[in-house]
């Protein structure tokens, strides 16, 4: 018997009722969410039940919703059953303040790496994590990138106008 | 098929079947020649040039054409690419830099023994080109001196050939006590070399 979406959602329901909210089919792939101390309560139970087993994570990463007070980061985890050929994506919210999310690394070896690359551009600290530090950016680097609290780049700076390419004076044609 | 330019519509004959490099001025006479020693210093070290390709992205490509037969880097005397920096003399830096990368190239720079050269290729190594960003050196000369900047994006091999032509320029007349110089020396303090 193939594994639906029906038949995880009422596997989990089953198991943490209330407690998964936001249940979604964006094109056909399962997602809901849940209170950040759940969730390695919640993966162990995708990866240990007979009929469940998603034992691959494919991807975490964060996402930033600066206008989400209290809740500015997400986390999402997109799991995979292999044998079944079915994905699911599990998020959970954690305020910008204070980012602690317990690591998945002692479930997935695969989140290792992964959480490294989330705390490197957006500063989620993972309670847990063996090695937790920067993974792509250079050691030295005071912030996270990928954080959206930047301003978009000043029209009028100079360090790198036209003069400095070679296009002085010429007019783009669609102006 | 042959593209549009110059050398491929007008059928030039050669002027000589070899060329060779013309000697320095000097005095010449029955069975002397005498010359200044840093012009015959200059004239071998121009026409030898060991360059060091540090090839990080698509300025690479063109710099491999420019090392095959077509372009032929090798007329220029710079056929010997060598991928060790202890026996370079002309390190390429070709592409976009990273921050990250940045003490590589730094390292690579020191490794290398006097008198060197650097040649920036492209937008990217010359400025940080379109990466505009975070995690892009924006420029190479921010961690070791370069002496000449080719632009384009990438650069035509044409373009590059100026540049190393440039570069000969460079060391051809290159004065031999220059690398002993104070002004020599604070330029490299300014990148915390030595």
């Amino acid at each position: 018997m193939a594994l639906t979406n029906e038949i995880i959602r009422t596997k989990l329901i089953e198991k943490f009722g209330e407690e998964l909210t936001s249940w979604e089919e964006p094109y056909g792939m399962l997602s809901f969410t849940s209170d950040k101390n759940l969730n390695l309560k919640v993966l162990q139970f995708l990866y240990d039940d007979n009929t469940l087993q998603f034992r691959f994570l494919t991807d975490l990463c964060a996402v930033h919703y600066p206008d989400n007070t209290g809740k500015e980061l997400a986390v999402v985890y997109h799991l995979h059953n292999l044998r079944e050929n079915v994905r699911l994506r599990y998020k959970i919210f954690t305020p910008i303040a204070k980012p602690d999310v317990f690591s998945a690394t002692a479930l997935y070896s695969a989140a290792n790496w992964m959480e490294r690359e989330t705390y490197d551009f957006f500063g989620v600290n993972f309670v847990g994590h063996p090695n937790l530090k920067r993974i792509l950016n250079i050691e030295e680097m005071e912030y996270f990138p990928l954080r959206k609290e930047y301003p978009l780049e000043d029209q009028k700076r100079t360090d790198k106008d036209n003069e400095m390419f070679g296009r002085e004076g010429i007019t783009p044609a669609f102006v | 098929m042959a593209r549009p330019v110059q050398y491929n519509i007008i059928n030039k004959p050669l002027e000589k079947p070899i060329s060779i490099v013309s000697s320095p001025e000097g005095y010449e006479g029955q069975g002397y020649f005498s010359s200044r020693l840093s012009d015959i210093v200059g004239l071998a070290r121009k026409n030898s040039i060991w360059p060091l390709p540090f090839a990080t992205s698509c300025c690479g490509i063109e710099f491999m054409a420019l090392m095959a037969s077509h372009y032929d880097l090798a007329r220029f005397g710079s056929e010997r690419v060598s991928f060790t920096p202890r026996q370079c003399d002309l390190l390429m830096v070709i592409g976009t830099i990273a921050k990250k990368m940045a003490p590589v190239v730094k390292q690579v720079y020191l490794q290398m023994a006097e008198p060197r050269w650097v040649l920036a290729m492209g937008a990217c190594a010359s400025s940080g080109g379109i990466f505009d960003t975070y995690s892009v050196l924006q420029g190479i000369d921010q961690v070791i001196p370069v002496d000449v900047y080719v632009p384009g994006c990438p650069p035509r091999p044409e373009a590059v050939i100026d540049g190393i032509l440039r570069v000969q320029e460079l060391v051809g007349h290159e004065d031999l006590r220059r690398r002993h110089s104070d002004k020599y020396k604070e330029l490299m303090e300014t990148y915390g070399i030595q």
